[in-house]
């Protein structure tokens, strides 16, 4: 498993941004993810302050607001620790955009450093804490949706394959169009609305000729997208996060 | 507003390309199969990251000395023998190529295959003055053909399939029975183009590169279309943009290694044509008098933004609308102007104004996958932000168009959710009030509705994940 950014040794803590669409709506996710780095023996710190990074204002255009809102986050970790976030989007908003958002702002060298620390979840369990798990449940035929932003941001290619197939009895289906973007997009999805809807169709049918009972990612977005339109279409396939797979398939009971 | 709102209509045909089955195939299939054969060209990615850098590096030198070197490209051009003109406007660019022509009494114009000229809307202006300009490309004659405008910037005529053009050219070529065998369509368009060819009195093309250095003009293709029309007739007019220079011969390979890779998956072009004068007295073939035209059509104002500049460095691979998701589902002719997919979406708002095109800025789900195949490297998803911001509240002034989207209710909206999430208390109170009352919310409320078309509504957790793990006892700090 190839990356070209740099693996920083296993913290002691880290702190986990949850980013507003865990928060409010996938909480179990966040809860996972904050379950399977503890289990690796590493303190878990969660921020109250925490909310947005910023995306949405940021994507549309809005700087200011971004700038605000992203404000909020930095002053919310402070030390030196790694952030792991539960979404490649927010992460790369957080690890990419920051960047430049705060560029020739007087706390752009703040914005630049916390940038750095920044880690999206599946990439930290796998290289930092070279998660490998027992599988204890039964066989099954998952898909997993690498979200636009984890690949082409965050550089996450191969590691939600590699920690899925660390588990005996899991098998991983191949998607026909595995870097093709799901349609959510964000705002995107109400700007454009045939649009979006007819990639999420596509995806779906991508998804199901790959035998899958189920379609894992390790973003929210895509998940509230791709989950969205299968409940809609009345598809049996179930959407969840990586997170919650992993902990459950490796959960002692 | 005083733009052309009859051309400001992407979602309306957008919409309409959706629910046309055969156009969505004839461009999946098509996109699928050049995705395809670029893959199989850049399999290392050590080489694709190194030569990608050097062809970057080779458009942003040429661009930050864009003024100087096209002065020096003049200047050579004008040594080697070649006339070169200076065109503000498609209107001034059209009155230029047409006053050559008349002046050399030229009734007939065969053309190679050039984006510019689309631009330009050259074809229906010679036409107008009564001078007929004959398509050689294949693509582009099939297109010519049926009376349309390219659907994409490459394969111009990727929006029909074979029995369509079958069809076609048994309606349009005299004599020609309907047939959908590949080589006995090219045999007929050969037929009629060779006749077109010899009887040209002009022939006008593009330019891939013109390079300042040697005041050559780099010309790429592959069905000889581009030799023939730039070398039989005796008069070659050549058009571009200004923002085509290179500094130096050296320049040219990288650049021609990752163009035809990228666009087509091709090792290289079938034809490289280098043209840096006119027939010499020693010569046996060659045009005797060669024009180069150097239009600008807006492309000064978008150089004038040093982060919007970037948009300039396109060489036209067209890999950006190949790996595009919107584009394969929407197809070329959804975006009303010359350029399509996602270069168009930045480069058109910046020529014809963000209240003209506004809209396109806006019709991407900022994938990235544009950015990632880009030849040299264009950070299109940034610009694409860049542009929406300037649509809402323009930052520089340097576009066109910019604040004509400027809406009260969307900013106080944004202002809103700023103050939710800049305030831990108030954002735990909404999501508080989410989780008891959120559910509640009808789908078919306006926006909501445009989500729960095709999906269902989320759903609220109960508690969040601020409460959960407060619950569950994580540390806060």
């Amino acid at each position: 498993m190839k990356t070209t950014r740099c693996i920083p040794e296993k913290p002691d803590s880290v702190y986990f941004f949850a980013t507003c669409l865990v928060d409010l709506f996938y909480p179990a996710a966040g809860l996972a993810g904050m379950e399977l780095l503890r289990r690796q023996g590493i303190r878990v710190i969660f921020p109250p302050g925490q909310t947005c990074c910023g995306q949405p204002a940021r994507n549309n255009g809005h700087f200011e607001d971004a700038r605000a809102v992203a404000r909020q986050q930095l002053k919310c970790f402070p030390k030196a620790i790694p952030v792991v976030v539960p979404s490649g989007s927010c992460a790369g908003m957080m690890h990419e955009h920051y960047p430049e958002l705060f560029d020739g702002q007087p706390d752009q060298a703040e914005a630049e450093a916390f940038a750095a620390r920044v880690y999206e979840l599946t990439w930290f369990l796998a290289h930092v804490c070279k998660l490998s798990l027992a599988d204890r449940g039964p066989p099954v035929r998952v898909a997993f949706h690498g979200s636009c932003h984890s690949q082409r941001e965050m550089g996450v290619r191969d590691e939600p394959g590699y920690l899925l197939r660390s588990l005996g009895n899991v098998t991983l289906a191949e998607l026909q169009r595995p870097g093709e973007c799901c349609g959510f997009g964000g705002t995107f999805s109400v700007h454009q609305p045939e649009i979006s809807g007819a990639m999420v169709k596509d995806k779906l049918a991508d998804i199901a000729a790959s035998g899958a009972s189920e379609v894992l990612s390790g973003d929210c977005g895509c998940l509230m997208n791709i989950g969205g339109a299968l409940g809609k279409s009345g598809s049996p396939l179930r959407a969840r996060h990586i997170a919650e797979f992993l902990l459950e398939r490796s959960h002692d009971c | 507003m005083t733009a052309d709102v009859r051309r400001c209509d992407f979602a309306v045909k957008a919409r309409n390309a959706l629910q046309d089955p055969k156009l969505r195939a004839n461009f999946r299939r098509a996109m699928d199969g050049l995705m395809a054969k670029r893959a199989t060209q850049f399999t290392d990615p050590e080489e694709w990251r190194a030569l990608r850098a050097r062809g970057a590096e080779a458009r942003v030198r040429a661009l930050a000395k864009l003024p100087e070197l096209l002065e020096r490209l003049e200047s050579r051009c004008t040594a080697n023998g070649i006339t070169v003109h200076w065109a503000e406007t498609t209107a001034e660019a059209n009155t230029i190529v047409l006053s050559i022509l008349q002046e050399a009494g030229a009734r007939r114009v065969i053309k190679g295959k050039s984006m510019v000229s689309e631009e330009m809307h050259l074809n229906a202006n010679l036409a107008a003055h009564g001078i007929i300009a004959v398509e050689s490309d294949l693509g582009e004659y099939i297109i010519q053909l049926a009376g349309e405008a390219p659907s994409h910037i490459v394969m111009p005529c990727i929006h029909k399939n074979r029995s369509e053009i079958a069809a076609l050219f048994a309606w349009k070529i005299p004599g020609q029975p309907y047939t959908e065998n590949v080589d006995d369509l090219t045999a007929a368009a050969r037929r009629v183009l060779r006749g077109e060819f010899a009887g040209a009195d002009a022939g006008i093309s593009g330019v891939n590169f013109a390079v300042a250095e040697t005041g050559t003009l780099v010309l790429i293709e592959n069905e000889g279309n581009g030799r023939l029309s730039t070398t039989l007739p005796p008069l070659h007019i050549a058009v571009t943009g200004i923002e085509k220079v290179l500094e130096k011969l050296e320049d040219v390979p990288p650049l021609l290694s990752l163009l035809p890779r990228s666009a087509t998956g091709q090792p290289i072009t079938t034809y490289v044509n280098m043209i840096s004068a006119p027939r010499r007295p020693q010569e046996k073939d060659g045009p005797q008098a060669v024009h180069l035209v150097l239009l600008d059509n807006g492309r000064s104002r978008v150089y004038a933004d040093p982060e919007l500049r970037d948009t300039l460095r396109c060489i036209r691979c067209a890999a950006c609308m190949n790996h595009c998701p919107v584009y394969t589902r929407v197809g070329g002719h959804s975006y009303s102007f010359t350029y399509p997919g996602p270069i168009g979406k930045i480069l058109t708002p910046q020529i014809e104004g963000l209240d003209c095109a506004g809209d396109q800025p806006h019709a991407s789900s900022l994938c990235g996958a544009c950015a990632e195949v880009c030849p040299v490297e264009i950070p299109i998803p940034k610009l694409l932000v860049r542009l929406r911001a300037e649509a809402v509240e323009p930052l520089s002034g340097a576009v066109r168009g910019g604040g004509s989207a400027r809406s009260l209710i969307e900013s106080w909206g944004w202002r809103g959710s700023t103050l939710v999430f800049t305030s831990p208390l108030l954002y735990g109170v909404v999501a508080r009030l989410g989780g008891w009352f959120g559910n509640l919310m009808p789908g078919w409320l306006p926006i909501i509705n445009r989500w729960t078309s095709v999906r269902t509504k989320p759903h609220f957790a109960p508690k969040s994940l601020h409460r959960l793990a407060r619950e569950k006892g994580y540390d806060h700090e």
